[in-house]
């Protein structure tokens, strides 16, 4: 087993673009979930709104990639309108359910054979990354970070990805530091006593929904740019549980816990994966077969959820003075 | 012995018996895995398959149109009826039959059911069924259709309804949004198959054993998780995302355990007409048999002592505390008569439909569904909503396309909580 | 020691006293008021007036509605009929939030002390008007960190006041039943309200604070704030109220200053007749009657 070799992927996931999209996803969540309490189990289909808006604007539209960006963006604040108005006002395990079928609707109707003359259907869309790619300016060539080595436009997909987290940590920052922010940790705790001081909490809720429907979309975003296609299976319930997983070990209502959360995370995933194989290549492992070991992370993901909202609700960098499930 | 060590052996006792569990259906099933498909050419290909018999005789020359990750290729079924088409990548490929190339007077015995998914994210093969029958299309009129989707909706709300008890009642007593119940019909569906279709048992000893075990699995979850997570008071939407992981977990198990492809509980299948609609002899038993256990479950809410406990409980827990009742001695029977149904309900829906791992995830939207649409936490309520949420199932089939059959059902829970919370038959109490 | 203060009725009340009679100077002026639930009517009002800048009580025995004409009043609940002004502002139908920037400021039964953020962030949170609450001025910090400095001294020196600036980085979680009862009083003034409506301010207040608390209360007047209280216990009401409100069974039984209200044969009736077990102190053995000039006995 070639542990070295087995180290190094696990620490290139951790910043991986696959590690930068759950990281913009889960910094989102925390803004759902973290600091305003709501149980949104439907970021997979932000995530998705996000990247389709941008696929249909350049295929369909032949937008310019900035215009382009800007309609996922659009689209991600049109869902979250649409979503949030009629859900905010419920109790939440409710809200849980509806966004989890919300989400998985967005999925059929983007794999559905009727629209697939403009999302693809389960082929989904390919071919809008040129001008994206075309605006790298890394010289072509292989660069050297340590035990890897990337290519520029590999390079150039991590400065893109990591750049807007540290923009958007930043942003996010700003704004739990302010007054609105204030807003929205007494929202998280008790909606009536925040009323009783004359602010709209409903308002709030729907703000901050789209405030984090717009970190995943650009998540979204960032993934399908990578692969340079969009596909509607990615979208799926295990992509949300997996941004839940991210979001409750780094720590929710934190801004370094979905980043510390993602990198860990996705890191250990990779590694635990790393072993499994090269113990299964041994032969130590005899029940298992090399398929199987792809699918050890989700149940690492479905155990983390468990383990962490039992033992440890605060994550890593959390703090428990400040944590509310509401029930 | 002090208490806190024989709190401490007896906890990871019981960890270690969870463990053991789950080591066993490892290693029980998983070593018949591992054996190559017979058939294919190259045992690592990744395989899209079929058989298309009619009256138990093969058809040649059908045409199958599978469009998927960058595919979009026809195959034609050979002299013995099978086809294939071998392609490069793993994901999720839709496959169409092509209805004018069948013979004549032969049709889908479900005529919606043209285009089926073929999922090989996780095996190498995946094999696709199109059951055939008599072909109906041409004669049959609107009416006819109507009670056909009728028909097939009371089945499947029946079948829902048994596995939507359960999740009402472990809601009524616990408050638990139970987002494994999903897993624990497919564990109904798994282990009859491995039952019946592998070791050949006979169906009603497989069937059983089944319900026992499924039983059992009710009774170890309450003791091995619920329990002690109530016991550390650990709040109610900790609890619905620590099943939320549970679900994760499981379906992984079934992976591991049973493989990802679809397994084909019974193939003898008897066909029988009534009126306009074709059915099976299976069918007909599965609503007999749901009828029966409904009525079963109903008589033991109303007239047992026990049963009446739990609806006590439902009600108020503190107050049934109160006047003698053993709340999680109530609370314990509530989860092993919620593994028993939910284990029938997934042998019926096994034998009728397929069983592959996704089962679950697939039913349990339906099932909350069904729930919130009858009433969280009235037993009758969640019948009456399953029997809607059939019908909606079933007679979506004929005015939006095939593919967004799952999606009808989903929105409309999504209106049913949005509209009325509290569902058809349940109680207004404050949902926001 | 007692001493006598002479309370002249006429000045708070227009004409005779009784259950909605009219008041000199109304803050507050309800209509109508109805809330059934299913069969039950759990609030019927007809007519309410109540007088500003003074203290009012309203009792009555456990529901009597107080706390169901509390929540249709402040929008956090909404009536089958009936209509209400404040200010002379019509607030039928008006939703939570926007009765509370009109001026009117609620408290609740069960205190809703923020326990997940800090003493003093629950005291910001209490100010209006702060132009970082909205989303993107939030995100430049100079348009509002002048008007936060504004607010962080006014909550600073009401803490001062009701003792709790020792506590002032604390998370409210940590603080005693008492404490938080406080906190939420003091936030409630951040926004200087017109009205301060106080659901059962002592309830649940260990006796060694219940002063500290009425005193308080007596302070608010003193700034020509309106305050409105919902109380069981009747020696409070005695001590601190100008005006008493008598509910019972969802209708006004009586009104008027706390002595007389006290000998009122309705009062007894809702009271006695309800089985409620307050202790209504000296009615039956005060002799003072006739006279215009009633009088109101405080003890210190």
């Amino acid at each position: 087993m070639d542990f070295l070799n087995i180290l190094t992927l696990a620490l290139g996931e951790m910043i991986s673009p696959t590690t930068i999209t759950f990281v913009l996803c889960a910094i989102g969540l925390s803004v759902h979930f973290g600091f305003t309490g709501l149980l949104n189990f439907g970021q997979a289909a932000f995530a998705a709104v996000g990247a389709y808006g941008m696929a249909i604007g350049i295929i369909t539209f032949h937008l310019p990639l900035l215009l382009a960006v800007l309609m996922g963006l659009v689209a991600s604040a049109l869902f979250a309108l649409v979503l949030g108005i009629p859900t905010l006002r419920l109790r939440a395990d409710y809200l849980a359910i509806v966004t989890i079928a919300t989400s998985e609707v967005f999925r059929y109707f983007m794999t559905t054979i009727g629209f697939a003359s403009v999302t693809g259907g389960s082929n989904g869309l390919s071919q809008f990354g040129k001008e994206f790619w075309a605006m790298n300016p890394i010289p072509e060539g292989d660069y050297n970070l340590g035990f890897v080595s990337y290519r520029s436009d590999q390079l150039y997909v991590l400065a893109v990805g990591w750049g807007t987290i540290i923009l958007g940590a930043l942003v996010l920052r700003l704004l739990m530091r302010s007054p609105w922010g204030r807003v929205l940790k007494g929202i998280r705790e008790d909606e009536d006593a925040v009323r009783s001081l004359g602010k709209n909490v409903f308002a709030y809720k729907l703000q901050a929904l789209m405030v984090g429907g717009m970190f995943a979309s650009i998540g979204g975003m960032i993934f399908v740019l990578n692969l340079s296609n969009v596909q509607p299976q990615t979208w799926t319930t295990n992509f949300t549980f997996t941004i839940w997983s991210v979001l409750l070990l780094g720590g929710a209502a934190t801004i370094l816990g979905p980043i510390a959360g993602g990198m860990i995370f996705l890191g250990l995933i990779s590694l635990t994966q790393g072993i499994m194989g090269g113990l299964v290549e041994m032969g130590w492992l005899p029940f298992l077969t090399q398929p199987d070991v792809a699918q050890i992370r989700f149940i690492l993901i479905g155990l983390s959820l468990m383990l962490l909202v039992i033992f440890r609700p605060q994550g890593l960098f959390g703090n428990k003075k400040e944590l509310q499930f509401n029930g | 012995m002090s208490y806190l060590l024989r709190a401490q052996i007896s906890r990871y006792g019981r960890i270690a018996a969870v463990l053991a569990v789950f080591v066993a259906i490892f290693m029980g099933p998983a070593a018949n895995a591992a054996t190559p498909d017979p058939g294919a050419p190259n045992g690592s290909a990744l395989l899209i398959k079929g058989t298309v018999k009619n009256e138990k005789k093969p058809v040649e020359g059908v045409e199958f149109h599978v469009t998927g990750n960058g595919v979009d290729e026809k195959v034609l079924s050979g002299a013995d009826g099978k086809w294939v088409l071998e392609v490069a990548n793993k994901g999720i490929y839709k496959v169409e039959i092509n209805l004018k190339t069948l013979p004549k007077g032969v049709g889908l015995r479900d005529a919606t059911a043209n285009i089926r998914e073929a999922n090989l994210t996780i095996t190498n093969t995946a094999a696709v069924l199109f059951p055939l029958g008599k072909d109906t299309r041409v004669v049959q009129p609107l009416g006819d259709q109507v009670l056909v989707r009728l028909f097939a909706g009371l089945n499947l709300g029946l079948l829902l309804a048994i596995a939507a008890i359960g999740i009402s009642l472990i809601f009524g007593t616990t408050g638990l949004n139970n987002f494994a119940h999903g897993e624990m019909v497919t564990f109904g569906a798994m282990f009859t198959w491995l039952f019946h279709a592998e070791l050949k048992m006979p169906l009603l000893i497989a069937a059983a054993l089944t319900i026992i075990l499924s039983a059992g699995f009710g009774w170890l979850q309450d003791a091995a998780l619920w329990k002690q997570l109530r016991r550390r008071r650990l709040g109610l939407n900790q609890m619905m995302i620590v099943s939320i992981g549970l679900s994760i977990v499981l379906r992984q198990v079934y992976i591991l355990a049973f493989d990802g492809d679809t397994k084909v509980l019974s193939s003898e299948y008897q066909t029988v007409n009534i009126g306009p609609i074709t059915t099976t002899t299976s069918s007909i038993w599965s609503m007999v048999i749901s009828v029966l256990t409904l009525g079963f479950v109903a008589w033991f809410l109303t007239r047992t002592r026990i049963g009446k406990a739990a609806r006590a409980v439902s009600d108020n827990s503190s107050l049934a505390a109160a006047t003698g009742i053993n709340v999680e001695r109530i609370i314990r029977i509530v989860w092993v008569m919620a593994g028993a149904l939910t284990g029938l309900a997934g042998i019926l829906y096994g034998l009728q439909f397929q069983a592959n791992y996704l089962l679950g995830a697939q039913i349990l939207l339906l099932l909350f569904a069904s729930v919130t649409l009858g009433g969280l936490g009235t037993a009758l309520g969640a019948t009456v909503g399953a029997i809607i949420i059939g019908f909606v199932v079933e007679l979506s089939a004929l005015i939006i396309p095939i593919d967004l059959k799952y999606a009808a059902s989903l929105i409309i829970l999504i209106v049913v909580l949005l509209v009325r919370p509290q569902g058809v038959l349940g109680k207004k109490q404050r949902i926001g | 020691m007692a001493s006598e203060v002479a309370v002249d009725v006429s000045k708070i009340a227009v004409g005779a006293v009784g259950p909605g009679c009219k008041k000199v100077d109304p803050i507050l002026i309800a209509d109508g008021v109805k809330r059934q639930f299913g069969g039950l009517t759990a609030v019927d009002v007809e007519h309410l007036e109540i007088p500003r800048g003074l203290i009012t009580a309203l009792i009555g025995p456990n529901g009597a509605g107080k706390t169901t004409f509390f929540n249709l009043l402040t929008g956090f609940d909404k009536p089958n009929q009936g209509k209400w002004s404040f200010e002379g502002k019509d607030l039928a139908g008006v939703s939570s939030y926007k009765v509370a920037r009109l001026g009117m400021i609620r408290t609740f039964q069960l205190t809703k002390a923020l326990s997940l953020l800090t003493v003093i962030e629950n005291m910001r949170l209490g100010a209006q008007k702060q132009p970082g609450e909205n989303f993107f001025t939030s995100l430049i910090r100079p348009l509002w960190i002048k008007r936060e400095r504004e607010i962080t001294e006014t909550a600073d020196s009401l803490l001062k006041r009701f003792k709790l600036d020792a506590k002032r980085e604390d998370y409210a979680a940590g603080l005693s039943g008492g404490q938080r009862k406080l906190l939420e009083m003091a936030r409630a003034l951040m926004s200087s309200p017109k009205l301060v409506m106080l659901d059962e301010p002592m309830a649940g207040v260990n006796p060694a604070l219940t002063q500290s608390l009425l005193d308080h209360i007596k302070e608010l007047k003193d700034t020509g704030t309106t305050v409105l209280f919902v109380e069981h216990d009747m020696h409070m009401v005695r001590h601190i109220s100008d005006w008493v409100i008598v509910m019972a069974e969802g209708k006004v039984v009586a009104e008027g200053p706390p002595a007389l209200v006290m000998k009122d044969q309705a009062v007894i009736d809702a009271y006695l007749g309800a089985h409620h077990d307050t202790d209504l102190g000296s009615v039956g053995v005060s002799t003072d009657t006739t006279t215009l000039k009633l009088t109101a006995q405080e003890t210190d």
